[in-house]
């Protein structure tokens, strides 16, 4: 079968003619304006799952009034099926700093946040060595911006922007209600741009070699490429950089291991495809968008298992602060495990889809709105292995 | 070694005296005592001037602020899909019998405490596990076996 699966260097590519400082001294020649209008026209849009205009979000904070406002990277990298980030962080840390301090021009930060979640501390080392150079480099060329590192510890729902911020300004990591949105009230209550490791790389790498090279890629309503983290049945488990737009069944083809019966797009709260809608699937915002996980199963998985492990994950993860979440997470799990014993009557498993309904309006964050994801299209999908 | 009270000084002179130093305090206390004790709790709740019940709220939301005791290594091993379709089991009741004791137990000599964790950012390479900070990817039984009694030999 033809294969156009397209295969990228854009995120890791290291050129030594121009460094990522070198980017950074060459964009801050230009007005924020400017930057901000070539972040827009490239369609570049948020990476770590949610989609939002990344040109729009910076713009919106420069719009702010205010004197301290923040730079955030997101590094909370904890959807299961997602490593990307880890990579990034450890092969082109430099690119992610410049992209916060082009942020910082932009949008009139002084301060910028590197948010590592806990598992990932093992890097810290070789990082606070790079961000040391990095940080004095800046000294040295008098940019009034300067980088630090919070660690995280172990809490899946920080990734949630607003939790996020709770967790730096030493609370429980619980989402807040929205608006007020982070462009005008963040970390310390203060304007603040957040955004994926991946984003912020993309964001040096278009302010190097212009919007046009990007905006050639994708599709477009996907514009560009993205980092996706596959792995499961597949015999080569790794992280590759492709252009969006693509159809699932040729990732498949080149992914898969022949005998590809379902993948699950997006992670834990994103979509489970089945192999009768590998084609018509396409992999970017018009179609499902992902974060950059793409776990494969094959025939010989259980989706009962999977499903199972997934309502495990989220009732652990939910921070307890809302019911539909802390509850629904509960009793979709307890509600398939009473349905495989025989306990209660396959017809249950509709009133737990209607149980995702209520989350999905009721939750707060996108934790409990999103479990309704795999939850039914698992069950519309593989509904035999869940009652046999 | 420093008493816990010293350590909480430390801690607060150098990351600062506010509400978002909660963290890394908290952090720096698990670093060097492995779990946080209602002493500790309290130390950080008068030097930062937060009521106690704040404090343990924040403690007890995070899975890495444990405030039971554990072991001088606390090993985690993932058990999110992708590593339980690649053996996760195996490592876990491998290591359990090693120690003899189960998952969220501590040995005896408190040199162990074996835990499970959720998605670790490894699903390429799995199963997976961390001890304290270090993580190894790849495992086999008798690889996880052989790097426990690594830090079984190393630690005193």
């Amino acid at each position: 079968m033809e294969n156009n699966l397209k295969k990228v260097d854009i995120i890791f590519e290291v050129d030594d003619k121009c460094t990522p400082l070198e980017v950074l001294d060459k964009t801050l020649k230009r007005s924020a304006d400017d930057i901000i209008l070539d972040l827009i026209d490239s369609g570049l849009k948020g990476r770590g799952g949610a989609g939002f205009p990344t040109g729009l979000k910076w713009k919106f904070t420069r719009n702010e009034s205010g004197d301290v406002k923040y730079v955030i990277c997101n590094a909370d990298e904890g959807e299961p099926g997602t490593f990307k980030d880890r990579e990034i962080l450890d092969r082109v840390p430099e690119k992610i700093f410049a992209g916060m301090t082009i942020c910082g021009y932009v949008v009139g930060a002084k301060e910028g946040y590197i948010y590592l979640r806990g598992e990932y501390n093992f890097l810290l080392k070789n990082l606070m060595k790079k961000l040391e150079d990095f940080n004095n480099a800046l000294k040295k060329r008098n940019i009034d911006f300067r980088i630090f590192f919070k660690s995280g510890s172990g809490a899946y729902v920080c990734g949630e922007e607003s939790a996020l911020f709770e967790s730096m300004e030493g609370k429980r990591g619980e989402p807040r209600n929205k608006p007020p949105y982070p462009t005008v009230a963040g970390y310390n209550s203060k304007p603040t741009v957040i955004n994926n490791v991946e984003t912020l790389v993309y964001t040096t790498m278009i302010c190097h070699m212009g919007p046009e090279r990007f905006k050639a890629l994708g599709t477009s309503d996907s514009r560009g490429s993205k980092v996706f983290s596959v792995s499961g049945d597949t015999p080569i488990p790794g992280i590759y950089e492709l252009e969006l737009g693509m159809p699932l069944h040729e990732f498949v083809n080149e992914f898969g291991d022949g005998d590809t019966k379902a993948v699950q797009v997006g992670g834990a709260s994103g979509h489970c495809v089945p192999r009768k809608k590998f084609n018509d699937t396409i992999i970017g915002f018009e179609g499902i968008p992902t974060g950059g996980s793409m776990m494969i199963f094959n025939s010989s998985r259980s989706m009962y298992n999977v499903l199972h492990d997934y309502l495990e994950f989220f009732t652990e993860e939910s921070c307890g602060q809302c019911t539909p979440c802390r509850v629904g997470c509960q009793q979709l799990l307890k509600g398939i495990e009473a349905v495989k014993r025989g306990e209660r009557p396959p017809a249950y498993l509709d009133d737990l889809k209607k149980l995702t309904g209520t989350m999905k309006i009721a939750a707060k964050c996108g934790l409990g709105q999103s479990v309704g994801n795999p939850f039914n299209s698992i069950i519309d999908n593989f509904r035999e292995e869940i009652i046999y | 070694m420093l008493t816990t009270e010293a350590l909480v000084k430390e801690l607060v002179e150098k990351n600062g005296r506010t509400r978002n130093s909660l963290m890394p305090v908290l952090q720096g206390i698990v670093q060097q005592e492995h779990y946080l004790s209602e002493e500790a709790l309290l130390c950080v709740a008068k030097e930062l001037d937060l009521a106690a019940a704040d404090v343990y709220g924040t403690a007890s939301f995070y899975t890495f602020l444990d405030t039971v005791p554990r072991g001088k290594n606390i090993i985690r091993v993932c058990k999110t899909i992708t590593c339980h379709m690649k053996g996760k089991d195996e490592i876990v009741n491998t290591l359990s019998n090693a120690l003899k004791i189960k998952v969220g137990e501590t040995t005896h000599d408190k040199k162990f405490t074996l835990l499970t964790a959720n998605c670790l950012g490894w699903c390429h390479k799995g199963p997976v596990m961390l001890i304290n900070d270090e993580v190894y990817p790849e495992l086999t039984p008798q690889k996880a076996l052989e790097i426990v009694e690594e830090y079984a030999k190393s630690t005193h």
